[in-house]
This record gives C-alpha cells, sequence and structure tokens, in this order.
C-alpha cells in the first residue's frame, strides 16, 4: 500500500512536466482482456528500439517472445516447414506477395488497427498487396545513388548523369531493380513481364553502362568508401552507414528524380498464429505516433507514419536527411519491385545474364 | 677420391634434409596453433573493442563485459542484450538436458554392444555412427519432417495442436549425442579387463552389484568424457537446432546468425568468448579425465 502511494505521489510530481511534453498525443493504450497472454514476434536482427517490446508488454501485461532472422528466405524457410508459432513476421514487399499467394498469411482485420489512418498514403496499396489485405508497412527506404561529393560538387539528380559520367561507376546486382529503372525511361511498367520490354530495357542499361567497372553485389558503398568507384547505385541504409563511419562529408545520397526502387519491410500475420487477435493489437501499437517515431530514432530507417513524422517525436536530424526521409513528391516516383512469376523470371534473368556478360562482368 | 667425394656430397645433403627436417617439425605445431588460434584470437580482442563496429580496432573497453554482466545481475534491462543473454541460457539449458538424457541412453547402448547378445547387433553397430558421418543438414531435415508428421498425427487424434520447442531440440540434440557417448563409453569397455567382472561373480556379487561397483566406477571417466563431448556438440551445434527449433527457443548459434545481416556488435564477441571459455575447460576436463585413465590402465 505505501508502495502504492508512493508510486502516486511521485506520478502526480511527474505528471506536469510528462504533461509538458505531450500535450496532443495521448500515450497508446492496449485494448482490455490481453492480460496473460503471449505474443511470439519473429522480426530481422537490430530492427526495433530497446523500449517497444516492453513497452509493449507493460501495455496490455502480456509476454512477448522475440526471435530473430537474418533474410526473408530463412523466415520463409522456417513458415513454411509449419508456422512454429510466430503471430508477427517482418516480410519485405516481393515475399509478402509470396507468402500471399503461398496461403502462408493471414487477412488483417482494420477495425482492430485503428492506427492504419496514421500511415503515409502513397506507401499503402504497393502492387506486392494492393489492397493492404496481408501487410501494413514497418519501415522503409530507398536504392539510389551514393556518390562522391568532391566529384559531384553540386550533387546529383537525374540517373542521366549516372550513365554519361566519365568515371568508374558501380551499379546494384539487383536485376528487378536495375531494369525497372530502364523501364521509367522506356515508359513501361517497372514490374512488366513483357519480354520485348524486358530485352528493350536490357538493351537501354546495355548502351548506358560504358562506364561501369563492377555490378556489386551490395558492397558497392565499400567501393566508394575505398574511392573505386565515384558513383555507386546502393539501397540508402548501406550509404549512411559509411557516412556516418567517417563521419565527414565526402559521400551523399540522392535520388534522381525520373524515380527509383523502393523497399518496405511489411508486418503480417503467419498463417496458424497461435494468438491473431493479440498480433493485430500490436501492429496497431508499432503503428501509434509515438512507438514508430522512437522506433525511427533508434534504428533510422524511415517512418511509415505519416503521425509519427508531423508529431514531431522524430529527431530533426533523421526527419531532414532526405536520404532517409525523401520528400513526399519524390515518393510518388518510387516504384515498389513484386513477384513476376516463374516465366517472367526467366526472361529477367536471362537479360540481366546477357547483361552482364556485354558489360565484361 | 671421386668415391669420397660422392659420400661428401650425399652427407652435406642429409646434414641439410636434417635441418629442414627439424626446421619443418618446429614448424608444423607453428601452423598449427596460428590456424587454430589466430581467427579465435581476434574474435577474443574485439570483444575489448570500444566501437561497435568490427571493422577497426579503437581503444580497450570492458564495457561490453560489464553490459552482459548488469543484464545477469538484473541491475541493467537493456532489450537487445536481454534476448542475447535468452538464447545463451537456453544453450545452457538445451546443453544440459540433451546430455543428461543422451548420456543415460548412450551408456546403456554400449553396455548392450559390448555385453549384450541380441539379434542386428551388427546392424545397430553400423547404425551408431550414422549420425557421425551424415551431413548434419541431412539429419536436420529428416528431424524437422519427422516432427512434423508426429504433431500433424497427434493433432488429428486428440485435436490438440503441438509446436516445436524445446522438446524438439533437445531430442533433436539426443539423437546425434547418443551416438557419441555411446562410441566413447564403449571404448572404455572394449579396453577394461574382463577378468575384473568375473572375480566379482566368483566372490558372490549379483550382475547388479557388479555393475554398479565394477563396471560402472571402471567405465565412469569414459562417461563423462562423452557426456562432455555432447555438451560441447550440443552448444556448438547450429544447422539442427535451427531446424528444430521453436518459439523463443533460440539458441546463442541461431541467435548469432541471425544478427549476420546486420551488425555483430562486440557484445556478441563477448558472449562468445565467454562461451569459448567454457568450452575450453569442459575439454580440458575431458582430456584430463581420458589421461589419469590411460595412465591408470
Amino acid at each position: 500500500m505505501k508502495k502504492i502511494l508512493l508510486l502516486l505521489c511521485v506520478l502526480l510530481l511527474m505528471a506536469p512536466a510528462a504533461l509538458a511534453q505531450d500535450m496532443e498525443h495521448e500515450p497508446w493504450t492496449c485494448p482490455e482482456g490481453y492480460e496473460g497472454q503471449t505474443l511470439s514476434i519473429f522480426n530481422w536482427s537490430t530492427y526495433i528500439a530497446e523500449d517497444t517490446v516492453p513497452n509493449f508488454e507493460e501495455a496490455c501485461g502480456v509476454t512477448v517472445n522475440y526471435d530473430i532472422y537474418e533474410s526473408n528466405e530463412a523466415m520463409l524457410a522456417r513458415i513454411r516447414q509449419g508456422n512454429p508459432g510466430y503471430d508477427i513476421v517482418v516480410p519485405s514487399g516481393g515475399t509478402v506477395q509470396r507468402m500471399a499467394e503461398e496461403m502462408l498469411l493471414i487477412p488483417l482485420d482494420m477495425e482492430m488497427i485503428p492506427n492504419v489512418a496514421n500511415l503515409i498514403p502513397d506507401l499503402l496499396g504497393a502492387a506486392y498487396d494492393p489492397e493492404n489485405e496481408y501487410s501494413l508497412p514497418y519501415q522503409w527506404g530507398t536504392v539510389g545513388v551514393g556518390y562522391r561529393t568532391e566529384v559531384f560538387p553540386d550533387g546529383i539528380t537525374s540517373w542521366n548523369q549516372v550513365w554519361e559520367h566519365d568515371g568508374p561507376v558501380a551499379w546494384l546486382d539487383d536485376r528487378q531493380t536495375m531494369l525497372g529503372i530502364a523501364h521509367l525511361f522506356l515508359g513501361n511498367d517497372p514490374n512488366t513481364t513483357d519480354a520485348d520490354e524486358i530485352n528493350a530495357a536490357r538493351d537501354y542499361l546495355l548502351e548506358k553502362g560504358g562506364n561501369v567497372v563492377t555490378v556489386a553485389a551490395d558492397d558497392g558503398q565499400v567501393l566508394l568508401e575505398r574511392g573505386d568507384v565515384d558513383i555507386a547505385i546502393e539501397y540508402n541504409g548501406d550509404i549512411l552507414q559509411i557516412s556516418w563511419d567517417c563521419e565527414c562529408d565526402d559521400y551523399a545520397y540522392a535520388i534522381p528524380e525520373e524515380g527509383s526502387n523502393v523497399w518496405i519491410d511489411n508486418l503480417s500475420i503467419p498463417v496458424d498464429a497461435p494468438n491473431p487477435e493479440l498480433a493485430m493489437v500490436f501492429i496497431d501499437y508499432i503503428l501509434d505516433a509515438k512507438v514508430g517515431a522512437d522506433l525511427t530514432n533508434y534504428i533510422w530507417y524511415a517512418s511509415p507514419n505519416q503521425a509519427s513524422i508531423e508529431s514531431g517525436f522524430i529527431d530533426e536530424e533523421i526527419l531532414n536527411d532526405p536520404a532517409i526521409f525523401p520528400p513526399a513528391e519524390q515518393v510518388a516516383t518510387l516504384f515498389a519491385i513484386i513477384d513476376v512469376g516463374a516465366e517472367a523470371e526467366e526472361l529477367i534473368n536471362n537479360a540481366w545474364d546477357e547483361l552482364l556478360i556485354f558489360l565484361g562482368q | 677420391m671421386r668415391q669420397g667425394l660422392i659420400n661428401e656430397g650425399a652427407m652435406g645433403r642429409n646434414r641439410v634434409i636434417r635441418r629442414l627436417g627439424s626446421a619443418g617439425l618446429w614448424l608444423n605445431p607453428v601452423f598449427a596453433y596460428f590456424f587454430l588460434w589466430a581467427p579465435i584470437l581476434i574474435l577474443v580482442l574485439f570483444s575489448f573493442n570500444e566501437s561497435r563496429s568490427v571493422a577497426s580496432f579503437t581503444g580497450f573497453t570492458l564495457k561490453w563485459y560489464s553490459n552482459i554482466l548488469n543484464n545477469v545481475m538484473g541491475a541493467e534491462s537493456a532489450f537487445s542484450t536481454e534476448i542475447m543473454l535468452n538464447a545463451f541460457r537456453n544453450s545452457l539449458f538445451v546443453g544440459t538436458v540433451a546430455t543428461a538424457i543422451s548420456t543415460v541412453l548412450g551408456t546403456m547402448i554400449a553396455l548392450a554392444m559390448a555385453r549384450g547378445r541380441f539379434r542386428g547387433k551388427r546392424l545397430l553397430d553400423g547404425l551408431l555412427f550414422l549420425p557421425v558421418v551424415i551431413p548434419e543438414i541431412t539429419q536436420a531435415i529428416s528431424l524437422a519432417i519427422f516432427f512434423k508428421v508426429v504433431f500433424d498425427w497427434v493433432a488429428l487424434i486428440s485435436g490438440e495442436r503441438m509446436f516445436p520447442g524445446f522438446h524438439t531440440i533437445i531430442a533433436a540434440h539426443v539423437t546425434f549425442n547418443i551416438s557419441y557417448v555411446a562410441i566413447v563409453a564403449r571404448a572404455r569397455l572394449a579396453d577394461m579387463n574382463p577378468q575384473l567382472e568375473e572375480a566379482a561373480n566368483d566372490l558372490g556379487a549379483n550382475p547388479w552389484q557388479t555393475f554398479w561397483r565394477v563396471t560402472f566406477p571402471l567405465i565412469l571417466p569414459g562417461v563423462i568424457s562423452g557426456a562432455l563431448l555432447a555438451f560441447t556438440l550440443s552448444l556448438d551445434d547450429f544447422v539442427i537446432t535451427f531446424f528444430t527449433a521453436g518459439v523463443g527457443t533460440s539458441t546463442l548459434p541461431v541467435f548469432v546468425y541471425g544478427l549476420l545481416k546486420l551488425t555483430v556488435t562486440p557484445e556478441v564477441n563477448a558472449i562468445s568468448t565467454i562461451m569459448m571459455v567454457l568450452s575450453t575447460i569442459l575439454i580440458g576436463i575431458s582430456l584430463a579425465m581420458q589421461g589419469r585413465n590411460a595412465s591408470r590402465a
């Protein structure tokens, strides 16, 4: 009793300060009736803030099991073999589509997730899950160009600067992204399955690839750091990494104005989840403005949460970094990659292999 | 004259070869130590690294160890450290239980093989080596499918849905550990002088007394080193654990593998170092046991 009184006193003393801090935002509250239940989360490693899970456990009075994986394939392997008991998984875009086709995901009940209204509309309805039946965005990022600022003092704004650069360039070994960029120039759907269009994209890239010294498998940032290339087409997180490591302005990241690839990792509920209701509650919790902002402040990926961005909970430094948060008009130019099916995949693979051979890779 | 020259030449060659040979003999262990220990030394070194990155060493610190210690003592609870510690505890738990079960079963099999007469002894002899020789991934997948089939049957019969968890990991670890224990214990039994058991019988001990008073104490060092081997294998195992783990039961190797995509912090190096020291102590005890045993025999 004494303890409770003491706690009350402390809370009362702290209340004015807390009120001043978030005047408009009411802390997320857990719906009743989940006390004592268990939620099992399967997420990428280092992809959650330190207090996200403990706060949820406290708010709902539940226990959370938290396991990590290192690739979509590893997660997929576990779920395919029969869901071992996970309620939440975090697949990337194409994987959402694959899992939905294989009936490995269960539909979300939006009535249980009112915070869905907080999401950036441009990030909803992506091609891999047009109705957001199975997935809601968790964090997102882009593919763009990392470049040496001494070579490009005025920055890069167009893919044409990449194609025409007189110096070494590294491309990203991500066939659908690279062909997708070419499709943008040719006025085609970036996820086209048409053989002629795919070959046209291949020829376009071949014509523009004269300055390519390597097609890097996700290590373009290292080549850039070593000075082997002036431009590397890469994921934004990788380019940011080398900028932080060197604590300098030698490298910058830009999304060319023509558009580029956006990747979105999503919250989904796998089939046979033991506690899908609590999973929906958790998704709603993640989509809360404050919770979403805390996530981004910790892991430095872009938040899909409009309310988090507008509420001012996200650190200015992160919010104002166009490499993390591209401006809205740029977001509209981004395309997501979908699973195109076995037939188109073979066309794309052949086109890409031919391209690599002609580029001398 | 000519003969002498040739001999001198041959002797010179011999001397060179002998020198090279002794230099080579000296170099071999140097290479061995280098290959065995250099990567591990780097792992240990980086557990004292001040920077979060494992790319360059920026300064000496004990903070990663103190982070772990603080979480263990409950003085602090950082979520990321907590899930790593959970994995570490899971590893120890799985290792201990799987070792206990497989040591009992393995010793029983070794006894049956050495003393018993039964049909299919030859076959069992061959099968015992199977988990040692087949690729781990094959065993992992077969176990995963086996558990799935069993769970489906249980669900069909009782309507109760079963999930993988500690029980499946432990069962899987027991399947491969049994062989190692049995092989080591059997080697001990084969070395044992059978006349000792006969003497006990002559002196009026029944088979039960003979086993507990004569046979078991004599093979105990073999059983213990088998158990320690099993424990080490359990702690190290990744592939089989990955395929049989359930929710919240990731062991340390599975947890560390999950980190690959993003960052492996020095905290992981620190806990790996702790685990390695633990394994080294166990192997040391195991070797000491075998050594003591060999000198007594």
